[in-house]
């Protein structure tokens, strides 16, 4: 019921703006290389396979409402959101995260956030703003926006800065910025996996950049609070998150959080970590911040 | 050092089949104990060695994040432990189902606002019943292992029920389902142990 509501409701919130926007949202091609799902599709279909891409990626389309974990993101207007694919096969992160695991997080609890979101923004003034505004002035908005929109959005990038064939070290300007920063890699897993493990409660920890300096930065956040709201002491862009809610890892890791944090890394994509960090520089001139 | 950390007062298996074996397994001898452990060793060698939990949690806001976290969650669970039973369920009877009808109406308008705190704490936490200070019963949740009995905490009193709704409660048999957890709760509530908190409660 929850699903089909969720469907609805975006039909309906896509209808008020442009027809058109219909078909882009059940239709649009991401960059990773899979078709989008409305959430009624996907829920029938839990086992997905890639379907290969016939469109170019950078077509106006996809930035209008597909979320990819990429700069662009920020600028889609929340009533135009779609549910993405999640980019690999709920097994695809075995043996880190485990398939249960990835199945659950991904087809229920983001999902879930998802549709809260969709439900909460329906008939507001928030459908025409994007993401990036509605984060930016997260204290006008009730809890369930932030909880929700936070919820949404984080997952979006969790899932799009892991693969398969994950690991290694990250290389060329951001290892610059990394090094420049934390004075060296491993300096710097040292205090991603120290803020990670000491996170109290359910939360996230993330490496973002500051919009003073342009240098990254750790922190972590309660909840489904994300660096770019304005609840944030610390404001800036993030580039990769580590989800430390329990559900991320419970069903294989029970209390054992710390062994998840150093696992997560064997999965980690660092290139599309090192998109994230020239996105920031791309997208300077529309990130007033 | 007047703390000990507490046996349960039932098999694991007990609270079979709403709250399975493994979890009240790894949920006693690993997140509760790491709890204890820390708390003893946060409080160890301080002035907070020697006072009542009652008395730490009531300037918690003095004591350093180590103690209001791993207190919160050793007291806690030391609650949540004593007011469930293999044998519980049914619902409260004498002053103390009195007084829920005088607050709330009815057990059932009870039951349901204490299942909106438990289903509405966004991330990890507690529900709570809890005695306020004018000795009326109230119903509340805290993030993390805050508690009504905290300085920090906007709903003060002293709690008497308390249902943990961290994901680790019940993620390994009901994983994102928590109002399922919620409604297995009530099978477990040992009426008896709240009643008992709640004469305490009022003297
Ligand atoms: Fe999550
Ligand atoms: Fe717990």
């Amino acid at each position: 019921m929850a699903l089909l509501s969720g469907f609805q409701v975006k039909i309906k919130t896509t209808m008020k703006k442009n027809i058109f926007s219909i078909l882009l949202a059940s239709a649009v091609i991401l960059p990773f290389g899979l078709l989008a799902q409305t959430a009624v599709k996907s829920k029938t279909k839990t086992e997905q396979k890639p379907v290969t891409a016939v469109l170019s990626a950078k077509s106006s389309a996809s930035i209008e409402s597909a979320f990819t974990g990429s700069g662009e993101d920020w600028f889609i207007e929340a009533g135009k959101a779609v549910f993405p694919a999640l980019p690999y096969s709920y097994e695809a992160l075995e043996p880190v995260i485990d398939k249960s695991t990835v199945e659950i997080h991904y087809d229920r609890h983001h999902r879930g956030y998802f549709n809260n979101f969709m439900k909460a923004v329906a008939g507001t003034d928030l459908e025409k703003m994007s993401f990036y505004q509605i984060f930016g002035n997260m204290t006008d908005f009730p809890a369930g926006i932030r909880n929700n929109a936070g919820g949404f959005y984080n997952h979006v990038l969790y899932w799009s800065i892991m693969s398969a064939d994950g690991g290694g070290k990250p290389s060329g300007k951001l290892l610059d910025a990394i090094t420049r920063t934390f004075g060296s890699y491993d300096a710097f897993y040292q205090q991603f996996n120290d803020a990670a493990k000491t996170r109290f409660g359910s939360g996230w920890a993330w490496l973002s950049i500051d919009f003073k300096t342009d240098e990254l930065f750790i922190t972590s956040t309660a909840n489904q609070d994300n660096p770019l709201m304005n609840t944030e002491g610390k404001r800036g862009f993030p580039i990769l998150g580590i989800d430390v809610w329990e559900h991320a890892y419970y069903l294989k890791y029970q209390n054992k959080r710390a062994d998840y944090v150093e696992n997560f890394w064997n999965k980690l994509n660092w290139q599309e970590v090192q998109t994230r960090y020239n996105d920031y520089f791309r997208l300077a001139d529309r990130l007033n911040k | 050092m007047n703390f000990e950390f507490p046996q349960l007062p039932y098999a694991y298996d007990a609270l079979e089949p709403h709250i399975d074996k493994m979890t009240m397994e790894i949920h006693h001898t690993k997140h509760h104990r790491a709890y204890f452990d820390k708390f003893t060793a946060a409080i160890q060698g301080t002035d907070l060695e020697s006072k009542s939990m009652e008395a730490i949690f009531a300037e918690i806001s003095k004591a350093p994040l180590a103690v209001r976290n791993n207190g919160g969650g050793f007291y806690n669970h030391n609650l949540f432990w004593e007011i469930l039973s293999p044998k519980g369920g049914g619902e409260p009877t004498g002053k103390l189902a009195e007084a829920i009808n005088t607050k709330f109406g009815s057990f059932e308008a009870f039951k349901t606002k204490f299942n909106d705190a438990a289903a509405n704490r966004f991330g990890s936490g507690w529900a709570w019943l809890s005695v306020d200070n004018d000795k009326n019963l109230c119903v509340c949740s805290s993030a993390n292992q805050d508690n009504p009995l905290m300085d920090v905490h906007d709903c003060k009193g002293t709690p008497i029920m308390g249902l943990d709704v961290w994901e680790h409660a019940y993620y390994l048999k009901y994983q994102n389902r928590r109002p399922d957890y919620i409604g297995a709760f009530w099978n477990l509530v040992n009426w008896n142990k709240v009643s008992e908190n709640f004469e305490k409660a009022l003297k």
